[in-house]
């Protein structure tokens, strides 16, 4: 990543400098994995202790929007792994294309679950305290419901923000990496993947287990 | 006064037995290590001119006897423990029931007469005593050193803690768990009598006319709270022919096992009892609709404490 | 970053201020550590000694159970999280590891740099928590105590921590990156020093567990802002859930404070006995142990919260086992000190004080992994002296050992050595005085996070405060005379103990580069000739 030397002087050689950084992302990754773990984990204890209320929340949710988001990111890591092809055939311009594909399907995202769904969920009362529109026995259950569903989805959605501003930055260094030398793409590739998969697990948790039951 | 007081129940000293023995293993092994430590110091010292024998290369020996030793040693203390603290919380059938609440920062208890006190609880000796606490709060800890037991307090659960007494006397009662500013003075005394004493305490106070027994008031509650409206009048029980709509029976109730919708069964404990009142969508009794409203944060925990005495005192049949 | 200089001292490679701020030389980024966490101890064991301060009455000395509570609550969570789990890591630890490794630098040292100053923007949210006045929640942050009930600055001191956690979670990963990678040639696993195995437990630990505490302290947030959560038993949730979450870090978190003083203390001991660390493997496979079981003992902390009893079972069980590879290295140290050549340096001395509370510590932990006996020991003052046995006796003491013994590499000077064991002796009995009472008190019932006690406990609450001011002293003289060593200490020689290892190989202090040429590993670690002579 230096210009001046062909690694940094810690490094026998550019490969030993490419497999560091990339034993470096899987580590944090492992570690990212372990930072949404509680939520799953307390999402379905919770939803155990009372599933009727619970599930009474999960059907008040957006299902279309909810499969669209998921269409749009399961697209955008597509167009990512496009890209990355792309710079290993030394490709910068096309690499740039696609990652901007890439970049405009997850800003997507966040426009619809943001700009749409929060603001549908918040007109309908759902964001829990004391104005929560849902009465009666569940409104306890549905209350969890929507704290959890609140909490991570801004989370996620704070992921995805910063995943926007690394491929942003890898687009506007295109011209810095060549066939041999683009580590920094791999390892924003993992990243914006590794978001892909957190919200394949809060799709179904959001949208799908509360209609099922 | 030093504060050293041999325990006053059998499980009490059962555990000062084992703390005996977890304390001379200690310090046997102490004992070795400051030994070998001490004599190494001056048998090995730089300056000693004491043969040091061949360095031994093989030390698997040496870690696998200590491993195994360790081991042994270990798998003993952890049977005579675990074994000891599942006697320590499975209370008998037949102990007496006493109800306590906690809260920001006091102990409020009610005995099944009625009779309430603060920050102090008043037992007979020789009897088996089950506390059911909970909290109106956050979490609190019931912790009597002299019987060398303590369990948490939680809010929106009930926790039980038993233990019988064999001295009278006084005895300290603390808070254990942080519960905010004034945790330090969340103490109290238990107070343990003879039962005849106990029974002259539990009538003295206000005339027996003026208190009402946990039961009698969660009665007047069931019908204040409009409880009999659904489950009929002494808990018999509603249909559609007497009081409109179905409800179940609550009389007999306690201790039987109760089918849910889920296809599951469960036991009518103190606990289920309360998840009705509070969160009756929680668990649905198979075979009623699900019309009965939620308690929570309408009524107090010392009122649902009155109203399950009531339901434990009704009899399958009996109309009280 | 090229560097012609290649001999020239790290500490004169610049002198400007900025030359230390944005250095990414992991070897400055240990020093620019050190003097943040020594604040931290101070400020931290300061407010430890206004509590034994106010426990000398019974009734309490400085006024306010308030003012107690966040006491003791800012010294939880100054010395947990910016004194104990980054102590030796962030220091022995960033000077030693490249070092050791045989590498120039760790594997990412501006994520290094950003490590630290995480670490710093946590400390100064921490202190605005603590001058804005501080939380009165204790350092393990129970709900719903905390989150509907407290009246402190708990959103600060949360974040505080959260931001902590990155700082660990960059430095752990730094560590396990580097170790796999960056191992000088013929460095393999089995050649490593000790030391670095603990490191790589530990930040294996590190790596995995302070996620799940970011992401339980994030809801506990949530809770709190908006008065609605996921622990709140109001709606269904569940309290015990966040002490289950909490401690499945806290718990792994203490074996990351002590772990790195278990690999301090296995390259003490060889070096001043002269002779190879015993059981070489078993001590290293014994860090390992402890870090993968370590994971699984959280629920030992809730004996009497209200968890099953057959949860509690198999806790009871898994505590034992993750005894037995501590009880192991304890053997392997003393096994090494038969038939050594044991010099009592100051470091030495420390490394037997380890051993000795550590042990004490450990013993006290089996009282409280019995299930019966934690009954009646838990939340009383017997916890608190026997985590203070392993914290501070273990760990503070290891720390004090590895800054003693490496002080001649980190800086190039040698601290006075009759100074330096007459503080190693002075904290050992300070130490006994403060800790050993507290078990008594704990015995016979003294609750934990009282402002004022029974009268009864009052003769022991003395004790344990007098043997306090001793404590002090014996911390305070080693800021006094380690300070002066850095401007009139004797000039140290490259290896001063004659001790094994890459980092001895090189210059103290040393170049930049750590070496001029890439050192080449042939010996297994601890290769001590016997009685050899020690230039000093």
């Amino acid at each position: 990543m230096n210009d001046a030397a062909a690694q940094e002087f810690q490094f026998g050689s550019a490969e030993h400098q490419r497999e560091t950084a990339i034993s470096g992302i899987w580590l944090f990754l492992a570690s990212e994995a372990l930072f949404f773990g509680p939520i799953f984990l307390a999402w379905i204890f919770a939803r155990h202790a009372d599933p009727t209320a619970f599930d009474a929340g999960s059907r008040q949710t957006e299902l279309m929007i909810g499969l669209t988001n998921t269409a749009l990111l399961i697209a955008s890591s597509f167009a990512y792994s496009v890209g990355l092809g792309y710079i290993g055939f030394g490709s910068r311009r096309g690499m740039a294309i696609w990652l901007a594909i890439a970049w405009l399907l997850g800003a997507a995202f966040i426009g619809l679950k943001f700009g749409v769904e929060w603001q549908m969920d918040f007109k309908k009362g759902l964001f829990p305290g004391p104005a929560f529109a849902i009465h009666g026995p569940a409104r306890n259950g549905a209350q969890l419901f929507f704290a959890f569903y609140f909490f991570a989805t801004a989370l996620h959605g704070l992921h995805l923000v910063v995943g926007l501003g690394l491929v942003a930055w890898i687009i506007f260094r295109a011209e810095r990496y060549t066939a041999e030398r683009h580590s920094p793409v791999h390892v924003v590739g993992l990243y914006w993947s590794f978001i892909d998969i957190i919200w394949l697990i809060l799709f179904p948790l959001i949208y799908l287990t509360g209609r099922a039951s | 006064m030093n504060g050293y007081a041999p325990s006053v129940t059998v499980e009490g000293r059962e555990i000062d037995f084992l703390i005996l023995a977890l304390t001379l293993v200690s310090c046997a092994v102490l004992a070795l290590v400051f030994a070998l430590i001490l004599l190494y110091m001056v048998r090995y010292r730089a300056e000693s001119g004491v043969t040091r024998g061949a360095p031994g290369r093989k030390t698997w020996r040496f870690e696998i006897s200590w491993t195994a030793a360790t081991l042994a040693v270990f798998f003993v203390l952890f049977i005579w423990g675990g074994n000891l603290y599942v006697r320590l919380f499975q209370p008998p059938a037949d102990a007496l029931q006493i109800y306590v609440v906690g809260k920001q920062w006091m102990w409020k208890v009610e005995h099944q007469g009625g009779q309430r006190e603060i920050n102090a609880l008043h037992i007979p000796i020789n009897r088996p005593i089950q506390l059911v606490m909970t909290s109106e709060d956050v979490i609190h800890d019931f912790s009597v050193p002299a019987f060398r037991i303590k369990h948490d307090v939680l809010p929106g659960r009930y926790q039980s803690l038993w233990f019988q007494v064999e001295t009278p006397g006084t005895f300290e009662l603390f808070c254990t768990q942080l519960c905010g500013v004034g945790h330090y003075s969340m103490t109290g005394e238990v107070v343990a009598m003879s039962q005849p004493e106990f029974e002259t305490w539990l009538a003295g106070g206000a005339a027996p006319g003026e208190r009402e027994d946990m039961a009698t008031a969660g009665k007047a509650l069931f019908a204040a709270r409009g409880c009999s409206g659904c489950h009929g009048e002494g808990g018999v029980g509603g249909s559609s022919a007497t009081t409109g709509v179905s409800a179940p029976a609550l009389a007999g109730l306690f201790g039987r096992l109760v089918r849910l919708q889920t296809g599951a069964t469960v036991t009518a404990d103190e606990r289920f009892i309360r998840d009705c009142i509070l969160t009756p969508d929680k668990a649905p009794i198979a075979g009623y609709p699900r019309i009965m409203p939620s308690f929570s944060g309408q009524i107090s925990e010392e009122d649902v404490l009155r109203l399950i005495a009531y339901i434990k005192s009704l009899r399958s049949g009996s109309r009280t | 970053m090229t560097h012609t200089s290649a001999q020239v001292s790290y500490l004169d490679d610049g002198h400007t201020l900025r030359s230390w701020l944005l250095t990414t030389d992991h070897k400055r980024i240990a020093i620019l550590y050190i003097v943040a966490i020594t604040f931290f101890f101070f400020a931290g064991g300061f407010a430890a000694f206004l509590i034994r301060y106010n426990l000398i009455s019974p009734k309490g000395l400085i006024g306010s159970a308030e003012t107690y509570n966040r006491l003791f609550s800012m010294h939880g969570i100054l010395m947990v999280w910016f004194f104990l789990v980054p102590a030796v890591p962030v220091t022995l630890g960033n000077f030693l590891a490249p070092l050791m490794l045989g590498a120039r630098d760790l594997a990412f040292p501006r994520l290094n740099l950003l490590s630290w100053y995480l670490f710093m923007a946590a400390g100064v949210v921490a202190l605005y928590a603590v001058v804005g006045g501080g939380v009165d929640t204790g350092w393990t942050f129970y709900t719903p105590l905390t989150s509907f009930y407290s009246q402190g600055h708990v959103v600060a001191a949360v974040a505080a921590i959260f931001i902590a956690g990155f700082s660990s979670i960059a430095t752990g990963l730094n560590f396990i990156v580097s170790i796999h990678k960056l191992r000088a040639p013929g460095m393999t696993w089995y050649k490593m020093p000790v030391f670095l195995w603990s490191l790589y437990a530990t930040s294996v630990i590190l790596v995995l567990a302070t996620p799940v505490l970011a992401m339980t302290l994030l809801l506990l947030v949530f809770e709190r802002l908006f008065g609605i959560g996921v622990f709140d038993p109001a709606i269904g949730g569940d309290p015990l859930l966040f002490q289950h979450l909490f401690w499945f870090y806290s718990h792994p978190a203490v074996y990351v404070m002590i772990l790195p003083g278990f690999g301090v203390i296995s390259e003490i001991i060889p070096a001043f006995s002269r002779k190879e660390l015993f059981g070489y493997k078993f001590v290293v496979w014994a860090s390992i142990a402890i870090a993968v079981i370590g994971f699984l003992v959280w629920g030992h902390h809730m004996f009497v919260a209200g968890a099953s009893l057959y949860s509690a079972l198999v806790f009871s069980l898994l505590s034992y086992m993750v005894a037995v590879p501590s009880a192991i290295k304890v053997f392997n140290w003393i096994g090494t000190m038969h038939n050594g050549y044991i010099r009592f340096d100051a470091p030495m001395l420390y490394a037997i004080g380890f051993i000795g509370l550590f042990a004490t510590g450990g013993l006290t932990g089996l009282f409280l992994a019995a299930l019966a006996a934690d009954v009646h020991l838990t939340q009383t003052y017997f916890v608190v002296a026997h985590f203070h046995y392993v914290m501070v006796g273990g760990m503070v003491s290891a720390y004090f050992a590895g800054l003693h013994f490496w002080w001649p590499k980190m800086t190039g000077r040698l601290y006075p050595e009759m100074w330096g064991r007459a503080g190693a002796i002075i904290i050992f009995v300070g130490f006994n005085l403060t800790f050993f009472p507290q078990f008594l008190l704990g015995y016979l019932g003294m609750p934990r996070r009282y402002f004022a006690y029974p009268q009864h406990f009052e003769a022991l609450n003395l004790l344990s405060s007098g043997g306090a001011l001793i404590l002090a002293v014996g911390y305070l003289l080693p800021l006094g005379y380690l300070t002066w060593s850095l401007f009139y200490g004797a000039r140290a020689s490259a290896n001063p103990w004659g001790a094994t290892g890459l980092e001895w190989t090189t210059p103290s202090p040393p170049p930049t580069e750590n070496f001029a040429v890439t050192p080449i590993v042939t010996k297994a670690p601890y290769q001590y000739r016997r009685a050899e002579a020690v230039e000093r």
